[in-house]
């Protein structure tokens, strides 16, 4: 019996909850649509928790529609969604570590985000005195004939984020893979906690370097809906550019890394350069390489003039130009190919269970762009492709990028002609009330969400940012099975999920 | 009196392997980088890093046995002995009559036997992933190899190195397939065994997909430069080899005079100049293979060498 996410929880609504309908639900409904989510009638956006609550942010592909389910949960105990939705899995292993929220029947227990190091347990609810720390973690185990270990991380040759990688082998084919993550958490949602909004969207541009126009700008507009602020025209334009430049520029630079990791510097080499045009361009632009604290609740912070547009359009020119040359160097490389085609090949029903947002999934026949579905301004204007394959493997991942760069460089282009005239930001109203927003916006990984509601003074209640990793790490692991260990590197570079954004 | 020159001669060109391994590696480095717009380190870094390595204190893993601080500098030695004895600017040098072709290919199979078993003794992941890749590829090279020296050495008549350049360089030697099939082969065997793209990489940073660098990533300070220093001089070697055997122009001949010399020399660097470019090129161009690809291309130039070594007989039964 299938319900449409419209239906549940209808009695209950909470008004003060925008844009999606959020509604305080019974156990009977949460296990519900729990049942629908291990059906796969719905796909699960966000889960997260409160000091005596949880909430799930759900979305229903039949209907296109998105809602928020509350369970209040005064024990501190809530029936288990990863018990039968795996996805759910470390949402709730980190619930336990931030909140000491309990899930029955939570299949893993073993704590996530906390690995025994910090000085509290439920930083976010009731902080109580850590005891004796807790180092040992057992891994998950593999049994069989000459199977052997292989430890990577969490300090990694490369200049990259920390994370521990366990590769359980059997010679050099992979059997199982195990991530360990949770070494970059900095308690981003408990330095929200009590900031006022403009504090906090600076806070929200920091949880991952390179998407910091994706994450304010979801902070910005779930902020906007709560207060029901609508920021100008050029405003959204604007953040329709710089969204933009940040996904070319990110793009780019994974397509170099992942050709890179399969011993191909050449490719890196160029892209790099073109990357390295992207962030100067958009330092001309907005007077910040990767355009950090632009994005503000409200507007913008940063106009373009006429010397940036100039610097963005000779970008444009500049890849348009060299762009073409180095896809076909991508392309009729026969050694690249051999090393791309087939290797990590991600099942496209996982992709669809996980909710796998940006090329992960799109590369694996899901078709999801938080552009599209939520959709948000400008973009229904604007024409662009939202590029799909099927195949699932390294390739089809770098192709997403290399059509989603192309598509970009258009929506730029669509966004430099059509910018609109007027003012940059509007003044967020004052609320009478505690009020909710919520926003989903695309970024280059994926979908970030942002969830937020602020008390009556307008500060920062609760804040949850969700990165599209979440949904991306645990695919990781599967994508990687009966690879060989050395190819390892380039499906996890073909991944390129974000360590910051998941611990937070 | 001739004894002494015949000695003078042999450590210069003792001497001059040492002294030019490092740079025909910086060379390398050097072109590379060109090609991928970058500037560079400067070609004799090589120099500078083994100065800094050999400066600076070791770190020995607690459980490192004596085996592992023995291994490197018999590494170097072996590697060293084995360059030495390849011709570089001169035939018929002393101790060319002593080896042979097989003495160079053991002196390096005994060389990888202690690096591997080095790369054990810790017992970290990386080192025991890094000798079994290592002794795989290995033991699909050497056989190779084997079929490449003895093509060669049944159209010159000999396994020794001096003899094989002399005959090459002489007009007798006529262009023959087997020698084509012959270099092809030398030239995958070398990149392998030199833990060059498409079989290793080099200048990776990635653990899981190393195969040298894995099995040399617990040693540090002199023990390093030692390991290192064998690696120049093992890249040297080949090009040597290829130079000798297949373009042995310009050589000099055992009995001849300074001004030969100075000339053999002079075409030497400019031989070892040319293949390290090419090499450069050719690294710059490829991807990294797959680590079970490296049996199929190995086995092809096994199967090359033995095409070469077949093709004679046929010739000359005919």
């Amino acid at each position: 019996m299938s319900i449409p996410l419209s239906q549940i929880g209808q009695e209950r609504r909470v008004d003060c909850h925008r844009p999606w309908p959020r509604a305080i639900v019974d156990t009977r409904t949460w296990n519900l649509a729990a049942s629908q989510l291990a059906l796969g009638e719905l796909s699960l956006v966000g889960l997260w928790g409160e000091a005596d609550c949880v909430h799930m942010a759900l979305h229903d592909p039949a209907e296109a529609s998105f809602a928020v389910l509350s369970l209040p949960c005064p024990d501190q105990r809530y029936p288990s969604i990863g018990l039968r939705h795996p996805v759910a899995l470390r949402l709730e292993r980190a619930l336990v570590d931030l909140f000491g929220l309990t899930p029955e029947g939570l299949p893993d227990t073993r704590p996530w985000l906390d690995h025994g190091r910090w000085p509290v347990r439920h930083p976010l609810a009731e902080r109580s005195e850590a005891d004796a720390a807790v180092l040992s973690y057992p891994f998950l185990s593999a049994e069989g004939d000459s199977l052997h270990q292989i430890p990577i991380g969490p300090v990694h040759a490369g200049i990259i984020e920390p994370g521990h990688f366990r590769i359980t082998a059997s010679g050099e084919t992979v059997v199982r893979l195990e991530e360990r993550l949770g070494y970059a958490h900095k308690g981003v949602e408990s330095l929200m906690a009590g900031a006022d909004v403009t504090r906090a969207g600076q806070l929200a541009g920091r949880v991952s370097g390179d998407s910091t126009v994706a994450y304010a700008v979801a902070f910005a507009q779930a902020a906007e809906a709560a207060t029901g602020c609508l920021p100008p025209a050029r405003a959204q334009w604007l953040r329709a550019l710089m969204a933009e430049l940040e996904r070319i520029g990110n793009h780019l630079g994974d397509i170099g890394a992942i050709c890179n990791d399969a011993g191909f510097a050449l490719m890196q080499a160029h892209c790099a350069v073109l990357r390295e045009r992207v962030l100067r361009a958009a330092d001309t632009a907005f007077r910040h390489r990767q355009m950090r604290d632009c994005v503000v609740p409200g507007g913008v912070a940063v106009d373009l003039n006429a010397e940036g547009l100039a610097a963005v359009q000779a970008l444009i020119e500049e890849i348009r130009r060299r762009f073409p040359a180095l896809i076909e160097l991508y392309d009729n490389t026969a050694s690249l190919q051999d090393r791309m085609v087939g290797t990590g090949i991600l099942d496209s029903g996982l992709a669809r269970s996980f909710g796998a947002g940006g090329y992960v999934g799109r590369a694996s026949g899901r078709n999801f762009d938080a552009r599209r579905l939520p959709g948000y301004a400008p973009y229904e204007g604007l024409s662009f492709v939202v590029p799909v394959r099927q195949s699932g493997d390294v390739n089809d991942r770098v192709w997403i990028r290399i059509r989603e760069v192309e598509q970009s460089l258009s929506l730029i282009e669509q966004v430099l002609s059509g910018l609109p005239q007027g003012p940059l930001l509007a003044a967020l109203p004052v609320m009478s009330g505690v009020c909710e927003g919520v926003a989903l916006v695309e970024g280059f990984r994926g979908d970030v969400l942002v969830w937020l509601r602020l008390d009556v003074g307008g500060r920062v209640a609760r804040c949850h940012l969700r990165d599209p990793s979440w949904f991306q790490w645990p695919l990781l692991e599967v994508a990687i099975d009966g690879n060989i260990v050395a190819d390892f590197p380039l499906c996890n570079k073909s991944f390129n999920c974000s360590y910051s954004g998941h611990d937070l | 009196m001739a004894v002494i020159l015949d000695l003078l001669v042999q450590g210069a060109q003792m001497a001059l392997v040492l002294l030019l391994a490092p740079l025909l590696t910086g060379l390398v480095r050097k072109t590379k980088a060109r090609l991928l717009r970058r500037q560079g380190a400067p070609i004799v870094q090589p120099y500078r890093d083994l100065l800094r390595l050999l400066r600076k204190e070791v770190v020995l893993a607690e459980n490192a046995s004596w085996l592992f601080r023995v291994a490197p500098y018999l590494i170097f030695a072996s590697t060293w002995v084995a360059a030495a004895l390849v011709p570089t600017f001169a035939t018929g040098l002393m101790f060319n009559w002593t080896a042979d072709l097989i003495a160079i290919i053991a002196l390096l199979g005994s060389a990888r036997f202690f690096l591997a078993l080095s790369g054990m003794d810790i017992g970290t992941s990386f080192g025991g992933i890094g000798s079994s890749r290592e002794v795989m590829i290995a033991s699909l090279a050497e056989p190779a190899m084997l079929l490449i020296v003895f093509t060669v050495a049944l159209i010159a008549g000999s396994t020794q190195l001096s003899t094989v350049s002399a005959f090459m360089a002489s007009p007798s030697v006529g262009l023959r397939m087997s020698l084509a099939l012959a270099l092809v082969a030398l030239i995958m065997v070398a990149l392998a065994e030199n833990a060059r793209i498409p079989v290793d990489n080099p200048s990776s940073h990635l653990e899981v997909t190393m195969v040298h660098e894995a099995m040399v990533l617990e040693y540090s300070g002199r023990h390093l430069a030692m390991i290192e220093f064998g690696g120049f001089l093992k890249l040297l070697l080949y090009v040597s080899l290829i130079a000798s055997v297949f373009m042995p122009w310009g050589i000099a001949d055992h009995a001849a005079g300074p001004v030969e010399y100075a000339f053999g020399a002079i075409a030497y660097l400019i031989k070892l100049a040319l293949v390290g470019v090419l090499l450069a090129v050719f690294e710059t161009a490829i991807a990294k293979m797959r680590v079970f690809r490296v049996s199929e291309f190995l086995g092809a130039a096994l199967m090359l060498g033995l095409l070469g070594t077949l093709l004679l007989f046929v010739s000359r039964s005919l």
